[in-house]
């Protein structure tokens, strides 16, 4: 808001001085310039001290979830936080070549399986590959319920054999750096895994650190004792060395000291260790314990998905956006009955521009009379037209709900005159008609208001002088008024539209299943499907497009114009 | 624009159609309004007309879903959900608001045009958009405050709708403040300021006066944009913080009461209040300008 006064000021045209009278100095000495361009600095300065507070706040409560809905549609890290060692294993394997996985892909995604199951997280890495292939969901749920019977013998095994590892402190003991050598490495690895894995930090403080000796010789032993101890402290807020650890640590164990070598261990652990090495259980290969729990898993359809949505970043909930699916084979659409997200991006199309055209329609005619009629006539008819503009949207929507019912106020009507039989009253609601008629009177008013002060500044001298020219009433109207109000008409059009094709109340309550828009399949997402992904992808594309009609909008009618009320 | 003594018949019938189609296009706008209202006092628990309001018995009408409203707790918990969001919404976006739009209007201002979309964008955005962006990120948010300042789950939930509703009514009080800005004549700061007042006294006592037929409107925006909004409540909150607009989605999703209409016709009467004061302050608004200007 600049205004021509206040510029004289301080940033008026600044003197030119002769080349040889030296610079023009202000009243402290200082260059005239310098002494300006100070002034306007701080001018600058406080202007933007004023509005960073609110800039701030926008941006934190408004801009950063804005951005954090943007970067949830192409987030797809949960695969990789979930089964971090199975996506390792697998890069090197090639579905081309049909030959399920090798034995440690099968044995890392049990480590893997292992430690999601105990946090209760495969359930929902398995909905989010249920998204891309069905029966994946299922598949995870089962598999995360028979996941410890291999481990359970496995323990139980080993505590016949050494009762001493029954007990947590054993264990500790056995782990634990303590005056020896600690691997951290391993340690915050662990750390920053189990956080990944939770969804928060896992940097509780704890009294372990996994010995480097004992890493050494028995590398995964150390690592899910220490995935276990982590986890026990951060999740379940427990002292490791009271707990027994999950059996998993015992099937580590006892596989690894299969083949570990001991010769470099001394003292009471090596001991221990070497009574244990002697334990009698017979560790059968996992992918026969996998296809014991389902037979799905020795194909290579579960291994492909995995494979295919392993990316940290990921097109897919784009193209599940559009109908279509990111498959091991590259882009293909969706299969048929599960295309509906392309109807509904045409339907919410289609019913915005009806609702906008109705607008027109019926907002054209009131504008006019509202600018033509004197003033205190227009002031009382605008009453009408504001009245419904400040009422709540829910009253109106609730209102169209008793109107436009089958025992609803318009079919009773339509019944006492009797236009209608009593039996086959109108369906006027739960469909596309009910939306387009209620959203229509709710936007009406932004139709009018534009339209109405585009029109105000039409002289109706120019009718007149049309008429007195020769002109037909039409031909006035056509040539010369109508053209004149075509700004009103593109300013509220897009504002109509803009608003429109973003609402979820009125189609929610009076839209039924034909008459809703991709804003309700967006809520539905969030609220029932709990498919984030893709309703933060549905919503971006919304965006996108309203800020693009937005900015339409700017070139032709200007932000500054906005008005209110 | 009377119609002339000249007119001829075609013309008078068009005069007179076209009267009448304006009426039937009023009647369509404010029908749905005149007619919750004495659907509310319905003696019935239906959404329609009864043969005895149609006769106009007196036993057709009774005020019970009003005394529903003002006795069901789960109706009065919401209302006074509503009346705790909106006002502290509204006196965030107002304060934050007035000084960033008295910010916005001096004379130079750097990335002014940036600004002012990031400013105006929560009005831009559709609610649902801003609604899913806003669950994301509160969610987090609230986890964190929850876990981290150890707040109590129920305050954190206010916090949260709050501010939500808080920055969707900021761009109406930037839109109102800065159009009254623009007839503002700065030669009264300065004058105040010559004669001694601090900025301070400056804004409350010169400029404060001034444009706050402005302030108050925006105010009233934002307090209605909170006080009728639903969708981002309905993501952010929690049913603990259920407002009046939330209760009236769900009554009116699973259709359980005509009480919803005696709540409708209340709001009926708040606004008819808002476009009151709104219409007043904008004369006012106009007086006071009028003589700044001469």
């Amino acid at each position: 808001m600049s205004n021509a006064k206040d510029d004289d000021a301080v940033a008026g045209p600044v003197p030119v001085a002769p080349v040889d009278a030296g610079p023009v100095l202000a009243a402290d000495g200082t260059p005239l310039k310098r002494s300006l361009s100070r002034a306007l600095r701080r001018q600058k300065g406080r202007a933007l001290l004023l509005i960073a507070p609110l800039l701030i706040f926008v941006l934190v409560t408004f801009i950063i979830p804005i951005g954090s809905m943007l970067f949830r549609s192409v987030e797809n890290d949960i695969v990789a936080n979930t089964l971090p060692y199975t996506v390792q294993e697998l890069a090197s394997w090639d579905a081309e070549t049909g030959e399920i996985p090798s034995e440690d892909v099968f044995k890392a995604m049990y480590d893997d399986l292992f430690l999601s199951a105990e946090a209760k997280r495969h359930t929902r890495l398995g909905s989010r590959l249920n998204y891309e292939q069905t029966g994946m969901s299922s598949l995870f749920r089962q598999s995360g319920r028979g996941i410890d019977d291999l481990a359970g013998d496995a323990e139980d095994a080993l505590e016949d054999a050494v009762p001493a590892f029954g007990d947590g402190e054993t264990w500790y003991a056995l782990m634990n750096a303590g005056a020896g050598e600690g691997n951290t490495s391993l340690l915050s690895n662990v750390r920053g895994r189990i956080g990944r894995l939770n969804d928060g930090l896992a940097s509780a403080d704890m009294d372990f650190v996994p010995s480097a000796e004992i890493a050494a010789v028995l590398p995964r032993t150390a690592r899910t004792y220490t995935e276990w101890a982590v986890y026990t402290v951060t999740e379940d807020e427990r002292v490791p060395a009271d707990n027994d650890p999950w059996e998993l640590v015992s099937l580590a164990l006892v596989e690894e000291l299969k083949t570990a070598d001991l010769s470099g261990l001394s003292g009471d652990q090596a001991a221990l260790l070497r009574q244990a090495q002697a334990v009698e259980f017979d560790i059968p290969p996992y992918s026969e314990t996998f296809a014991e729990i389902d037979d799905e898993w020795v194909t290579i359809i579960p291994w492909e998905t995995i494979q295919t949505h392993s990316s940290k970043y990921t097109a897919g909930y784009f193209l599940n956006a559009i109908d279509a699916q990111k498959t091991p084979d590259g882009y293909e659409w969706q299969p048929e009955e599960k295309q509906i997200l392309l109807t509904l991006f045409g339907r919410t199309l289609f019913m915005s521009l009806m609702i906008t055209g109705s607008c027109i329609l019926l907002g054209y005619p009131v504008a006019w009379l509202l600018a033509n009629l004197p003033a205190s006539k227009a002031n009382l008819l605008m009453i009408l037209v504001l009245l419904p503009f400040w009422t709540s949207l829910l009253v109106r929507t609730s209102a169209w709900k008793v109107m436009l019912q089958s025992q609803g106020v318009i079919n009773d009507v339509l019944v006492w005159i009797g236009l209608v039989d009593d039996a086959n009253r109108f369906v006027m609601i739960n469909n596309q008609f009910g939306t387009i008629v209620a959203m229509t009177h709710i936007l009406l008013p932004f139709m009018i208001l534009p339209m109405y002060s585009v029109m105000q500044t039409v002289p109706p001298t120019y009718l007149r002088a049309a008429k007195s020219l020769g002109a037909t009433n039409w031909t006035a109207f056509w040539r010369v008024y109508f053209p004149q109000s075509v700004p009103g008409i593109g300013a509220g059009s897009i504002l109509v539209f803009i608003l429109s094709i973003g609402y979820y109340i009125t189609p929610e309550i009076v839209g039924g299943t034909t008459g809703v828009f991709i804003s309700n399949r967006i809520a539905y997402h969030i609220s029932s499907s709990l498919n984030w992904g893709l309703a933060a992808a549905l919503g971006s594309i919304l965006l996108v497009v309203v800020l693009v009609l937005y900015w339409c909008y700017d070139r032709i009618v200007g932000i500054d114009n906005v008005k209110l009320g | 624009m009377g119609l002339p003594i000249y007119a001829t018949t075609p013309q008078r019938i068009w005069y007179y159609a076209f009267r009448v189609i304006c009426a039937l296009i009023f009647i369509f706008l404010i029908t749905p309004i005149l007619v919750i209202m004495p659907l509310s006092f319905n003696a019935e628990n239906f959404f329609t007309f009864t043969p005895e309001m149609l006769r106009l018995d007196p036993d057709g009408y009774s005020l019970k879903h009003y005394q529903d409203f003002f006795t069901n707790n789960e109706w009065q918990r919401s209302l006074k959900n509503s009346l705790i969001i909106a006002p502290i919404a509204t006196i965030i976006s107002v304060s934050l608001g007035t000084l960033a739009a008295v910010g916005l209007s001096q004379s130079h201002v750097p990335f002014k045009g940036t600004i002012m979309a990031i400013l105006i964008s929560p009005m831009i955005v559709p609610l649902i958009i801003s609604a899913t962006g806003m669950f994301f990120f509160y969610s987090a948010l609230g986890n964190w405050l929850e876990a981290t300042l150890g707040l109590d789950k129920d305050f954190v939930g206010y916090v949260k709708v709050i501010l939500a509703h808080a920055v969707l009514g900021i761009p109406f009080v930037i839109i109102t403040v800065t159009a009254t800005l623009v007839g503002f004549d700065n030669s009264l700061t300065r004058a105040a300021a010559n004669m001694g007042a601090d900025p301070i006294t400056t804004f409350f006592r010169v400029q404060m006066p001034l444009i706050l037929p402005g302030v108050i409107s925006g105010g009233l925006f934002a307090f209605i944009t909170s006080f009728d909004e639903v969708v981002v409540v309905l993501f952010v909150g929690s049913a603990g913080q259920k407002t009046l607009p939330w209760q009236m989605f769900t009554g009116l999703r699973e259709q359980i009461s005509p009480t919803i209409l005696a709540v409708a016709t209340l709001l009926v009467g708040v606004s008819i209040l808002l476009l009151t004061v709104v219409e007043l302050l904008r004369r006012r608004s106009e007086r006071l300008r009028g003589i700044v200007e001469s």
